[in-house]
């Protein structure tokens, strides 16, 4: 099919590469060069979506970032994305996209009666009407999410690739409009390094639309000198693609470079999207602006479009968006759509003037081609509902109205410059009487806009602001910069001011008049809104919605603030705009997230044994970020009964774990005994060199932060060990005391838990399978205690210590030889049956025996002596936590304490985190409240004990031994006996007490 | 800037001593430079070297003394022995860190993938350290060579990680550059 809108030459296409995409199903043409607006413009398709809430039929607005109409669902399955502006979409062979919004088809769409009952849909609707009755709220709720959003999320895992990179640079420029490309070379050429951001797919602004000259050539001419330029300059970075899309203080802004449209092939590795995370020392804000559209009757209607787009379409893309075009004004700058578009054959049925005048040099030439220009009107109305076919128009003063025939109505009311970035990092804006629009007032420290977004209106002035912003913020960097003063010459005629009063002088006659197109907010909504009452900017747009699509409202907010004026009878200078926030434009999940997703998504934490564990089938449990094995399970074996395996192999023979993963912290000095004395609320001070002692380290509130093994390694010098979880935190903690409350002390604390791997050996068989092995004589060692020794040759620190409760040693040698020293005690251990254990036995170990652990029997409001180790607490010695321990509160009786629990049948389980009741209840309708006087922290099967074990925190506990109380699980009461908190055997001794 | 391919290269553990010290300490300054043969450096990020052995910037008042000529446990006790009756500490972390090297002309690019730091050479210049996160692990980054080449210590248990994280950021240098992508 050929393309019937596109012009026979011109634009900034390559004609010699013909694409062919597919929009709702239809095949069509474009070529490369082309978004899929001005594909679909060539092909005559204007009608491209339904919108919000009325469901009117909509056609491209705008052409860049702007558009609120012309959003569409691109790409299938997985790689589907819904809302993508078809204004900014770069085609690609093979491109598919659907109109959003519709149902059953863009031409018949039964959501369209929704405006024929919008007279019953006024701003606020949903909130009047669905209020009563309140419980019905859900039912409404599921209906109307239903109705809600525009297009439709991918239902899989998206399969393309992103990443992040972060970047510095001297000087940002946001834009690589006509004022951004000076700001860029002026700062590059002073030897700068420059960050070149923006949006489009090639640079030039505003410029690659117009037909504007500089220094006597075409102005694009001059913007691929100035590009050529750039690239050439080492210390520039272009980002082409590249939208900044959110501005943090202290010049933190991060942007989103696009390499591949949804579902586009990848011809490169390249990941799809990237996210820049930018830290400048000087930002140029050189966004540009974006035209406003006018006001009037039914101005939603496909065909009517934005003036500088009918004519940027027109010059970059070699497309006419109409046949017959009625250009409306309340400016002489869309004169200019007149004069380009008659350049290039299409015609112009008649220039429609709002202001009383049109005399100026723009008005003057269009009436020299032989256009009628029309002054002093106001927009009745249109005729057309898929597509405009007709303008209707009377003077201002009144009288007939006159129909002008036509099939494209490119309007504008002036220009609103892209203050965003400025406002997000809170840059002040103020009124402009003169254009009508909000500009930055003064600068932000290190921000500076220029050109249009600033509110400059001629590409001179453009171009000088840029020249000297980027000249400064260079010499701002403390480079000297020998640029000349810049002046290029422009031909630019002087140009009437706009009359943005005049804009809304139809808007008396009420009618459909659209400020937000997207959100279908219309001149009678935002009055409606004021007359309830909601007449500030927030409560406005929050009421009535305008400016919440994903358009932001970038065209219809200006019109909504200044109607709001009117509606209060104010000066718009009494009007604040509401803060603009990150991001400008939505940033894809894909591209937060980068390239830490699957495998990459955290890091992981393996020890040097991690590959025996996993060729051992160990079921692998994260411990902070370590990978730990939780058991070994043989082939169809039960959690349970791998775990019983395991203790029981502990219990009575040998078995080995890997405990590399617990924190261990090196600190010497000769203020080492002191310190570690304040850190631990037990004495280690009395240790004897080579002896350890296990100890609970306390906050300043008395409370268990973390417990482990110090042991002594020399007169100044000890090394202590802490939890998994705890290593990064203790370690931490230990220098912020040393440095903001001691630094008297004179101590080094050093983390050596990565150079260390740590063996342990468990069970009665433990001693027998390690003698042979160590050039040390174990039997000499007392429990708890530590030898420097040789184990199979590698040199080794040998603890003689348990966490099960039973005999075992612990061996710690340098990582690098773990793997190694692991699989020789394996293979020596192989005739006293040695198994490996995993964390789920240790823990049943540990709870036999009623060690407690960390983050199980305490939750940072546990004590020592809620625990009963009071005996412990060295309280002649100052340590943390020590004075807290002497409140009135963390010493009375009835605080909640360890206890051991036994329930009636062996068998039965408790689960972990149940409450305990003093009383049975027999169902929870029945019961009056209950009081819970405690609650289960750890509870197992032990196959060594052949029952169930559980610790629990019980209030008043020390004083309940033989107490029955009652779980409560699962809607029922279980009887559990209090005990001491350690377990008999089976044959009725404590076990290893 | 060289247009050397850019590679990943795994250089494995390497002796590393941590030193605890005080610097003004004319004494503490005299061992370690009879221990070592090199002076601890004072300027935050900085690195004092000779052939293949180098002090490395970690803190005020810690160093780390990494060889690739001398184990561990020789260097460690011929530093303990020279500052025997200062403060000062002497600790053995050699198996606690592997060494990955990104060397090559996108070199920076690869790590400002994961890393916030500027390694521009106007601000990071050869034989300057830093300690810094690189896709959220704590690292230690070293310029080793102009070519540029770049060493990063990283704790031994996320060696893996920073392996394969390494080889996603490096994957399209791999391909032949396309020219449109800085």
């Amino acid at each position: 099919m050929t393309e019937r809108n596109r012009l026979e030459a011109g634009g900034r296409i390559d004609r010699s590469h013909p694409l062919e995409f597919r929009f709702d199903g239809r095949s069509l043409t474009g070529y490369r060069g082309d978004t899929l607006a001005s594909a679909l413009l060539a092909n005559g398709v204007h009608l491209v979506g339904r919108s919000f809430k009325y469901h009117r039929p909509r056609g491209v607005l705008g052409i860049g970032a702007e558009e609120p109409n012309a959003l569409v669902q691109v790409a299938r399955g997985a790689q589907t994305e819904p809302n993508v502006r078809a204004t900014q979409l770069m085609l690609y062979e093979g491109l598919e996209a659907s109109s959003q919004n519709r149902w059953p088809s863009l031409a018949v769409d039964l959501g369209g009666l929704a405006d024929l009952a919008s007279s019953w849909m006024p701003a606020g609707f949903y909130y009047k009407t669905f209020m009563w009755p309140a419980r019905l709220w859900p039912f409404y709720e599921r209906a109307i999410r239903r109705m809600a959003g525009l297009g439709r999320a991918p239902a899989a895992a998206d399969p393309d690739d992103y990443d992040h990179m972060h970047a510095h640079c001297d000087v940002l420029v946001v834009g690589a409009g006509a004022a951004g490309l000076a700001a860029a070379l002026a700062a590059a050429r002073c030897g700068a390094r420059v960050i070149l951001a923006d949006d489009q797919s090639e640079a030039g602004g505003q410029l690659l639309g117009e037909r504007y000259e500089i220094g006597g050539r075409s102005a694009l001419a001059w913007v691929s000198g100035a590009m050529a330029e750039l690239r050439a300059m080492s210390e520039v970075r272009v980002l082409q693609r590249t939208t900044i899309t959110g501005h943090y203080d202290h010049g933190y802004l991060i942007g989103c470079q696009v390499f591949r449209e949804p579902g586009q092939p990848d011809p490169v590795g390249v990941p799809r999207q990237r996210l820049w995370k930018i830290r400048a020392r000087r930002t140029v804000i050189a966004a540009g602006s974006i035209e406003r559209p006018l006001v009037f009757p039914d101005n939603d209607r496909p065909g009517i479009m934005l003036a500088f787009a009918a004519r940027a379409y027109c010059n970059r893309y070699g497309v006419r968006s109409g046949s017959r075009v009625v250009v409306v004004t309340a400016c002489d700058d869309a004169y200019r759509t007149a004069l380009d578009l008659a350049a290039a054959g299409v015609g112009i049925a008649a220039v429609v003037d709002l202001r009383p005048s049109g005399s100026g040099h723009l008005p003057r030439q269009v009436r020299a081609r032989g256009i009628e220009v029309l002054i002093g009107q106001r927009i009745v109305g249109v005729r057309g509902r898929a597509r405009v076919e007709a303008l209707r128009t009377q003077s201002s003063a009144g009288g007939a109205i006159r129909e002008i025939a036509c099939d494209l109505v490119a309007m504008s009311a002036g220009w609103i410059p892209s203050v965003h970035l400025f406002s997000q990092a809170r840059g002040e804006l103020q009124f402009d009487e003169r254009l009508g629009v909000f500009v930055p007032l003064g600068r932000l420290e290190n921000v500076v806009c220029v050109g249009a977004a600033r509110g400059t209106a001629s590409l001179r002035g453009a171009l000088q602001d840029g020249f000297f912003a980027g000249q400064v913020a260079a010499q701002a960097c403390g480079l000297a910069g020998r640029e000349e003063a810049q002046d290029i010459a422009t031909v630019e005629p002087e140009e009437a001011p706009l009359d943005w009063r005049g804009i809304f002088g139809a808007a008396s006659l009420g009618g459909r008049q659209f400020v937000d197109f997207q959100n279908d907010v219309t001149v009678d909504d935002v009055r409606l809104a004021v007359r309830e009452g909601y007449d500030a900017p927030e409560h406005l747009k929050r009421y009535t919605t305008a400016g919440m699509g994903v358009d932001q409202g970038r065209t219809g907010n200006i019109n909504v603030l200044a109607l709001l004026a009117e509606a209060r009878a104010e000066a718009m200078t009494t009007i604040a705009p509401t803060t603009f926030r990150p991001p400008y434009q939505a940033l894809s999940f894909g591209a937060i997230a980068g390239a830490l997703v699957g495998p990459l998504h955290a890091p992981t934490r393996k020890t040097p044994m991690h590959d025996w564990h996993a060729g051992r089938g160990a079921v692998f449990e994260n411990v902070g970020q370590w990978k730990r094995p939780r058991h070994y399970p043989s082939a169809g074996e039960t959690l349970q009964a791998a775990v019983d395996r395991e203790c029981l192999a502990v219990r009575r023979g040998v078995a080995i774990a890997d405990v590399s993963t617990l924190g261990n912290i090196d600190v010497q000095g000769p203020d080492a005994e002191a310190f570690i004395d304040r850190i631990y609320c037990t004495r280690m001070s009395a240790l004897g060199i080579g002896r350890c002692r296990y100890g609970l380290m306390l906050r300043q509130d008395g409370m268990i932060f973390d417990d482990g093994i110090a042991a002594r390694l020399g007169e100044q010098h000890y090394l202590v060990s802490t939890t998994t979880a705890g290593a990064a935190s203790v370690f931490a903690w230990m220098e912020e005391w040393l440095q903001t409350e001691w630094p008297d002390l004179r101590v080094y604390c050093t983390s050596v838990t990565e150079h260390y791997a740590q063996i342990a050996l468990s069970g009665p068989r433990s001693l027998e399978l390690l003698g042979p092995l160590v050039d040390i004589e174990l039997d000499a060692m007392p429990f708890m205690s530590m030898r420097e020794a040789r184990v199979a040759g590698v040199p080794a620190r040998v603890f003689r210590l348990s966490y099960t409760g039973g005999p075992g040693f612990e061996i710690a040698v340098p990582a690098g030889r773990a793997y190694e020293l692991w699989t020789t005690l394996f293979g020596a251990g192989e005739r006293f049956g040695i198994i490996a254990y995993g964390t789920e036995a240790m823990h049943v170990l540990r709870a036999e025996r009623g060690f407690i652990m960390v983050g199980h029997e305490t939750d940072g409001s546990v004590t020592p002596g809620d625990l009963g180790f009071e005996g412990r607490l060295a309280m002649d010695k100052p340590f943390i936590g020590k004075r807290s321990l002497r409140r009135a509160d963390l010493l009375r009786l009835d605080r909640k304490r360890l206890v051991g629990l036994l329930t009636q049948a062996p068998d039965c389980v408790l689960p972990e985190g149940a409450q305990l009741l003093d009383e049975p209840i027999d169902s929870p309708q029945s019961a009056a409240p209950v009081a819970m006087i405690g609650h289960v922290t750890s509870s197992y099967f032990s196959a060594h004990c052949a029952r169930s074990i559980a610790l629990g925190l019980v209030r008043g506990g020390q004083a309940r031994l033989g107490d029955t109380l009652y779980a409560w699980v699962d809607g029922r009461a279980i009887e559990v006996t209090v005990t001491a908190p350690r377990f008999l055997d089976a044959a009725g001794k404590y076990a290893y007490g | 800037m060289s247009g050397e391919r850019t590679a990943i290269v795994e250089r494995g553990s390497r002796t590393s001593i941590v030193v605890r010290g005080d610097a003004r300490d004319v004494r503490f300054v005299r061992a370690m430079a009879a221990a070592t043969g090199l002076e601890p450096p004072v300027a935050p990020g900085t690195t004092a070297h000779h052939l293949l052995d180098a002090v490395l910037w970690l803190g005020p008042d810690e160093w780390l003394v990494v060889s690739e000529t001398q184990p561990g446990h020789a260097l460690a006790s011929r530093m303990q022995q020279a500052l025997q009756g200062l403060h000062a500490a002497v600790i053995d972390v050699s198996d606690a860190r592997v060494v990955y090297a990104v060397t090559g002309a996108h070199a920076r690019d690869v790590l400002a993938k994961g890393c916030a730091l500027d390694l521009h050479p106007r601000a990071f210049s050869l034989g300057q350290c830093a300690s810094s996160l690189l896709a959220e692990v704590p690292v230690l980054i070293h310029q080793r060579s102009a070519e540029p080449c770049f060493e990063l210590y990283v704790a031994r248990s996320v060696g893996e990680y920073v392996r394969a994280w390494l080889r996603a950021a490096v994957r399209e240098h791999l391909h032949a550059s396309g020219g449109s992508s800085p």
